[in-house]
């Protein structure tokens, strides 16, 4: 081991995913590394070119581009590139261009491969990064009728702000910030509010974005007094307001910006942002849920299925994370009932009193995916007079029920639904309910009841939706044995890890090799988090909601909620990924996850999401007992 | 080695000598030696003076010395590198410790960290030459600052075989000091009282953007020197500049 290859190694030492490495393979990486320097601006890597080594980065800064051109990511000192093609053609896939002096450091493929095929870590980091790259990529290219059939003028909200040319690059910098934008324009005159007078295109001199401040300003140490006109890009690219969003989309990549002024007439009417497109893009759950409230007709909800569908996976795609989806889906979900319901007492007439309809289970935690059982109920007015009035409650709860049954929210196999008339009462019926719940708890009947403590009111007079929660809170922090049957219950369900830490899936039936993800994963860690919430008074139903309560209330640890967070996320971004894929593939969405067609990476961290469910059900056991 | 000594030494002398034609050199000497390492060493020839920087194999080189002076001072270490415009290649990096034949001075053992017990077991130039010269051989040696490591070789081989060695080297010191230490320069920068340029190699790394290595090792300076001329020729000439500009 010689001198400089002892630099070699300490230098990959301290990045990943060179940093675990054994010492004796740093070694051998670092004694075969070949080195060159790249002069900035000078191309590293061509399209289509062979590849035969991983590309370090020692010292400089390198742009990777998408084969359209467009600019991808920027590198620094320490990271990795050219690991994908190497992966697989073995031709440049991602061209790659020197923006410093840069000092690259090459290893050989045979290493490489060596690398990835020895090392689950190094495996793993290499196998991440070009997935996050890899869905980076598709969130553009993926097609969209969206911004094919909207324009640009339904996106301008902002009246613009401009500036003068010769007002200071300061000036720009503060009215950039008072307005949260990233761009703002050069105008003769210059006007922070309003455009009036109109302005002409023109008139626009040019734009100063924060790149532009950082680059021309900080970097170069330019006073703050500069005018602006110093440091503005006079290639303003605009945009004509009856302009579809794709356009402006390809416009913006064409040009590396990430906004355009746009006109109408010729005149500026303001700016549109690549954010605004994207925010209006991840937004589309909402025009399902408008589509929703516009349906005259069971068939026409009936037809919106799609739709849920294809917004679901959208927002997969598009890196939604699992609160995102699940409150998007819940919100969907709640959408139907609330029409139903509608049309329903278009179909019956008016209540003859108050009430309000519930949501119970995932849709009132705001956690729904797709495939879920309709778990729901009706909650009176206490002057609900059963001989009188239940005709027509039980008539609108057997409307709705079988119109979600239709749409695809299967019956409860418990039985709570509406049109059960032991969860059709009024409100002093329900309190009781609660009461009897909490104060003479029977584990065995917790089991079943346990769906109840997750309610939230979807329709109607939802104050008493309200006055049952709070009524929840109150009683169940004070009742020790309540909450010590309730923790019981949780520990019931375990995760599928066996005595060596490997998935234990079905050996038998349709679902063989395959493990319930739901059963054994989200649904017990759901349970968990409900036990520390209602034993820490909390209101929120969301479990993410609950975990800021338990953590607020001093429960648990800051480092223990954190833990539950990411492994309620992860799991249920595992679930939600393996549904959307099936619906992609035209199959009907399930809960069945075969671990072994995981990546190395998801199954590992799988099973470490499991792992601390398990733990945390055994601090359940020590936390909360039945007295 | 390091150059940190003032800038007389460059020396850019007013009347350049006219360079020598060095395959022809070559070819002359693996005549002519009478030393059989030497033959071979010569006979393996040199690339023409017209071929483009980037077909040349180079090999940039480094010693640690006990002073400044041939006559007085030797060798204790040695560092190569081979390399190409295009790679530079670790895998065939070698470094020698070597027993200098004059003793050693406290102070530089300091610089180096190179110990007398380190040295009282190393083999003597003799025992290496064999390997070193395989590694020279059809090469063009880049070094920063000429003035140490070819005189100190040809006074080895003098003091050992009563016959030296001469080859080709490209000096990063002096190109650089193309750029900043012209007469005009210095006599400008002299009037307005403004220092110079450093042309020390790691200042000069810097100012490429390359990054620091623990200085004083032959292997460390010898990547050094490599990775610098990589860097000077991407800014100051191009890949088809012809070698006979920058040796001598």
């Amino acid at each position: 081991m010689d001198v400089e290859h002892i630099e070699i190694r300490e230098h990959l030492r301290r990045h990943p995913p060179f940093a675990h490495l054994p010492i004796e393979r740093l070694n051998t990486i670092a004694t075969a590394v070949e080195i060159a320097y790249f002069r900035a601006g000078s191309d590293i890597l061509v399209s289509n070119a062979d590849i035969h080594d991983l590309h370090y980065i020692r010292s400089g800064t390198v742009d990777i581009y998408r084969r359209n051109g467009a600019l991808y990511n920027r590198l620094g000192e320490g990271e990795i590139f050219g690991q994908l093609s190497l992966m697989t053609g073995k031709k440049v896939r991602f061209p790659a261009r020197a923006v410093e002096d840069s000092l690259l450091y090459f290893i050989p493929e045979t290493l490489f491969h060596e690398l990835f095929a020895e090392d689950e870590h190094f495996a793993d980091f290499v196998e991440l990064e070009d997935r996050i790259r890899l869905r980076k990529a598709g969130v553009l290219q993926s097609s969209n009728n969206d911004l094919k059939t909207t324009r640009v003028g339904k996106l301008i909200k902002r009246v613009p702000s401009t500036v003068a040319a010769t007002d200071s690059v300061q000036t720009a910098a503060v009215i950039m910030l008072e307005k949260g934008v990233g761009a703002i324009l050069v105008t003769v005159n210059g006007q922070a509010d309003g455009i009036h007078p109109p302005i002409e295109h023109h008139d626009i001199l040019g734009v100063v974005t924060e790149t532009d401040l950082c680059q021309k300003v900080i970097a170069q140490r330019l006073d703050l007094h500069t005018p602006v006109q110093a440091v503005m890009s006079d290639q303003v690219v605009t945009i004509d307001e009856d302009q579809y969003l794709f356009e402006a989309l390809l416009l913006m990549l064409k040009h590396h910006i990430s906004y355009l002024p746009a006109l109408r007439r010729l005149r500026l009417i303001g700016v549109i942002d690549m954010a605004d497109i994207i925010s209006y893009e991840s937004q589309s759950s909402l025009f399902v849920v408008r589509n929703i409230l516009t349906q005259e007709h069971l068939e026409g909800l009936r037809q919106l299925s799609p739709d849920v569908r294809a917004s679901f996976c959208r927002m997969v795609n598009e890196d939604a994370n699992a609160r995102m989806v699940g409150s998007a889906v819940a919100m969907i979900g709640r959408t139907f009932k609330q029409r139903l319901l509608e049309l329903g007492e278009q179909r019956l007439g008016a209540p003859p009193v108050p009430y309000c309809f519930l949501a119970l289970g995932s849709m009132a935690r705001d956690e729904q995916l797709m495939l879920t059982d309709q778990d729901n109920a009706l909650v009176l007015s206490d002057d609900f007079d059963p001989q009188q009035h239940d005709e027509y409650f039980q008539a609108l709860a057997t409307f709705v029920c079988d119109g979600l049954a239709e749409l695809g929210y299967s019956y409860c196999k418990g039985g709570v639904m509406a049109t059960n008339a032991q969860w059709r009462q009024p409100l002093a019926v329900w309190k009781q309910y609660f009461t009897r719940w909490i104060n003479q708890p029977k584990p065995e009947a917790l089991l079943n009841s346990s769906i109840f403590f997750d309610l939230d009111g979807v329709y109607g007079d939802t104050a008493m939706a309200v006055e049952l929660q709070q009524l929840i809170a109150q009683q169940a922090s004070q009742a020790p044995h309540f909450l010590g049957c309730l923790a019981f219950n949780a520990q019931s369900r375990t995760p599928p890890l066996g005595f060596f830490n490997q998935f234990v899936v079905e050996t038998s039936g349709s679902q063989r090799d395959s493990l319930n993800i739901k059963r054994r994963g989200s649904a017990p860690m759901v349970d968990v988090i409900r036990v520390h919430a209602l034993a820490s008074a909390s209101l929120a139903q969301n479990s993410f909601l609950r975990l800021d309560d338990i953590s607020a209330a001093g429960f648990l640890t800051a480092g223990m909620t954190a833990d539950l967070r990411d492994a309620l996320e992860f799991i249920t971004m595992a679930h939600i990924r393996h549904q959307a894929a099936r619906l992609e593939s035209g199959q009907e969405a399930d809960n069945y996850i075969n671990p072994e067609m995981l990546t190395r990476f998801d199954r590992r961290n799988l099973k470490a999401a499991f792992q601390v469910l398990a733990n945390a059900q055994k601090f359940l056991k020590y936390r909360y007992r039945p007295q | 080695m390091r150059k940190n000594f003032s800038n007389t030494v460059i020396g850019r002398s007013k009347t350049p000598q006219p360079l020598p034609d060095w395959p022809e050199r070559y070819r002359r000497l693996a005549a002519q030696s009478r030393l059989e390492l030497l033959r071979r060493f010569y006979a393996h020839g040199i690339v023409a003076g017209d071929t483009p920087l980037n077909a040349v194999p180079f090999v940039a080189m480094d010693f640690e010395t006990t002073g400044m002076h041939p006559q007085i001072h030797g060798i204790v270490s040695i560092g190569v590198v081979p390399f190409s415009l295009q790679r530079i290649r670790c895998a065939e990096a070698r470094h020698w410790l070597v027993k200098p034949r004059r003793p050693l001075i406290d102070r530089s053992v300091l610089f180096h960290h190179i110990t007398h017990s380190e040295l009282e077991c190393a083999p003597d130039l003799s025992d290496i030459l064999p390997d070193l010269l395989a590694v020279l051989a059809g090469r063009v040696v880049v070094v920063h600052y000429r003035g140490i490591e070819r005189p100190f070789l040809d006074r080895s081989l003098r003091t050992r075989f009563d016959e030296g060695i001469s080859f080709p080297v490209v000096d990063t010191m002096a190109l650089e000091a193309r750029f900043h230490r012209t007469r005009l320069q210095r006599m400008l920068r002299h009037l307005i009282g403004r220092r110079q340029a450093s042309i020390r190699l790691a200042s000069t790394r810097t100012r490429y953007g390359l990054p620091q290595y623990g200085a004083h090792h032959a292997l460390t300076d010898a990547l050094a020197t490599a990775e610098l001329f990589q860097a000077q020729v991407a800014h100051r000439f191009s890949p088809d500049t012809p070698i006979r500009a920058l040796w001598c």
